[in-house]
């Protein structure tokens, strides 16, 4: 499988203090590859360099086998890479619909963008009930759907979420995941970050852990579920 | 729902046509000397630099302190270029008359009043966005200080007049069409300022209604995840602040023809802040409110509460209290009960567009 994204070396620091200590990783074209680790691992931060939010310190990012290290965010965006961000991050006070238009910010393909809302609503028939609703009105689940679907909008060929499970019950996070395996089903490539690793492993094509700004072991979801280290680590030695 | 915004347009724009008629018929049937006229005139002006700080303040979440030095820059502009050359002898005494011995015309003048006023943003932008709330009020605070500082320089003294005011550029009463004789036979003096705010803020209007407007919207709530979406940040807010200021120097220029004079020393931090209490007091997030929220406050500062100021007869019973300067002890008091207990303003962040006219509630529609 080609690979559509591509870390070499990726080394971050935050005022000295180096979050990314030189990580490389592959995202393979229509995977759904996850990044799981404890907190302060440099999960975050490695989606938000990615997406140009956080300025590098060394390393390549290479995506469909271009160069991107040095573009700014706004370049990313149009060239298919979404960030769906930790904590959702909906525009609280503008509607559902407006903040879909949002994310097709920067498209200028009028009659595509409302296929696109459409097709947004498809996927998530509640924020078609709710459009002219206040994002902030919505619930934590409707929300996270919002933020999904605000970076469909974009039009991506790579969607990046940032703990879309984080704070959500546990049946809405069973939707997110269905809705996660939908998006592959339509050609997205999804790379995922998570702190719930078994729900994450069982949804994974590929999976890498972090640890303190490494990457320190990787392999298919059943590789990793069947993994003592990862057991005893991630999913309580008991697990499951 | 679209039909129903649609009627919300066709209900504001009704409005608007029966208010300008009637500032007209008024005009026409009510003595000039009228306090109403004043407020009139007054209340369109702030109206507009309302509006334009809300633009910033209210929908990009920029909170800026700088409307009273971009007003200054929009007034003295149009002051300078528009004193006709044979009073700038008179006008410009201690400094031979000055250094611009030419005259523009009006519409001219006001729009390069604002568009100075959008370069000094511009300007000022590239630094002082970076920062965040607070400190980005006290450093356009501190930017409209120094605009006043230095317009009142003398050795600027030969554009600007100095410490001194300028005087004898047209005002409001000169759109009157008057006859042969000099006498008003159509009054347009408030009816024109009616019309030059109203076309800004109709443009404002359209802008915050555009995909412009909802960037602007989504950089307010939420910096990260707008940035996220492709919006670049700097961009977008060096737009919102320069549009912003470029109302704010045309409402200036209409200030100045309001006042009949220009002096710096009266743009104080002082206006910024009625202007901020009526953008407050309208409702953040509402240009309804802001024009609103104008006119009640002029009308209360300038005429309502001025009886306030003089003592007062009820038979042979003075009422206590009333002198000289109560009214702004009565003003504060209304301030802070609004501020207490109508905290999101007259509108809140609704329009008069949005109202629900048939009743319906907006939010359970169902999407189409």
């Amino acid at each position: 499988m080609s690979s559509l994204l591509k870390v070499t070396d990726l080394v971050v620091s935050y005022g000295g203090i180096e979050a990314l200590k030189g990580i490389s990783f592959d995202v393979g074209q229509g995977q759904i590859v996850t990044l799981i680790g404890a907190n302060g691992a440099g999960k975050s931060t490695t989606l938000r360099t990615i997406a140009g939010l956080v300025p590098h310190k060394d390393g390549r990012i290479n995506y469909e086998g271009r160069d991107i290290t040095d573009l700014n965010t706004q370049k990313i965006v149009e060239n298919g890479i979404a960030l769906v961000p930790e904590g959702r991050r909906v525009f609280a006070n503008l509607t559902v619909l407006e903040n879909l238009r949002i994310g097709a910010y920067l498209r200028k393909d009028k009659d595509l963008i409302e296929e696109d809302i459409q097709y947004v609503y498809e996927l998530f028939p509640r924020l078609k009930e709710r459009s002219w609703q206040l994002a902030g009105t919505l619930s934590g689940g409707e929300q996270q759907m919002l933020a999904v679907g605000r970076a469909v909008m974009t039009r991506p060929k790579l969607i990046m979420m940032d703990e879309p499970s984080l704070g959500l019950a546990p049946l809405v996070v069973r939707d997110i995941f269905s809705i996660i395996r939908t998006l592959k089903g339509t050609g997205m490539t999804v790379l995922l970050i998570e702190q719930n690793a078994n729900a994450a492993l069982h949804a994974c094509d590929y999976a890498y852990v972090m640890e303190t700004g490494k990457i320190t072991l990787s392999g298919t979801g059943e590789e990793l579920l069947a993994s003592e280290a990862i057991q005893e680590a991630y999913l309580g030695k008991t697990g499951r | 729902m679209k039909k129903k915004n649609n009627i919300g347009s066709y209900i504001t724009l009704g409005v608007v046509i029966l208010i300008y008629a009637a500032v007209f018929i008024a005009e026409q049937t009510i003595p000039s000397t009228s306090m109403l006229f004043t407020v009139l005139k007054k209340g369109a002006t702030y109206a507009l630099v309302a509006v334009s700080m809300n633009l910033l303040n209210g929908f990009t979440g920029i909170f800026s302190l700088g409307q009273a030095g971009f007003m200054l820059i929009g007034a003295y502009i149009y002051g300078i270029f528009t004193i006709p050359v044979s009073m700038r002898g008179q006008v410009y005494q201690y400094f031979d008359g000055g250094l611009v011995q030419f005259t523009l015309p009006i519409i001219i003048a006001m729009i390069l009043g604002g568009l100075a006023a959008a370069f000094f943003a511009f300007l000022i932008g590239l630094p002082v966005l970076r920062l965040k709330s607070d400190y980005l009020a006290i450093a356009t605070l501190g930017f409209a200080e120094i605009v006043r500082a230095i317009f009142q320089w003398n050795g600027l003294g030969p554009v600007t007049n100095g410490s001194n005011m300028l005087r004898s550029f047209p005002n409001f009463n000169d759109f009157n069409i008057t006859d042969a004789q000099g006498n008003v036979t159509v009054y347009l003096s408030t009816l024109i300022p009616f019309i030059m705010s109203g076309i800004c803020i109709l443009i404002i209007v359209l802008l915050i209604n555009s995909s412009y407007g909802r960037a602007f919207k989504a950089i307010r709530d939420d910096e990260v995840a707008a940035e996220a979406m492709g919006i670049n940040l700097a961009h977008h807010k060096r737009l919102a602040f320069c549009i912003s200021s470029f109302f704010a120097g045309v409402s200036g220029a209409m200030l100045a023809m309001y006042q009949t004079t220009v002096q710096a020393k009266s743009f104080t931090s002082a206006m910024t802040y009625e202007i901020l209490l009526i953008v407050v007091i309208g409702g953040i997030g509402s240009v309804t409110g802001s024009v609103l929220s104008s006119f009640l406050f002029v009308a209360c500062s300038e005429w309502w509460l001025r009886f306030l100021d003089e003592q007062q007869m009820i038979g042979d019973f003075q009422v206590p209290l009333l002198r000289n300067g109560f009214r702004l002890v009565v003003f504060s008091v209304i301030i802070m009960i609004v501020v207490l207990f109508f905290r999101r303003g007259i509108m809140g962040d609704r329009e008069l567009w949005n109202l629900n006219f048939t009743g319906r509630r907006k939010n359970k529609g169902d999407g189409k």
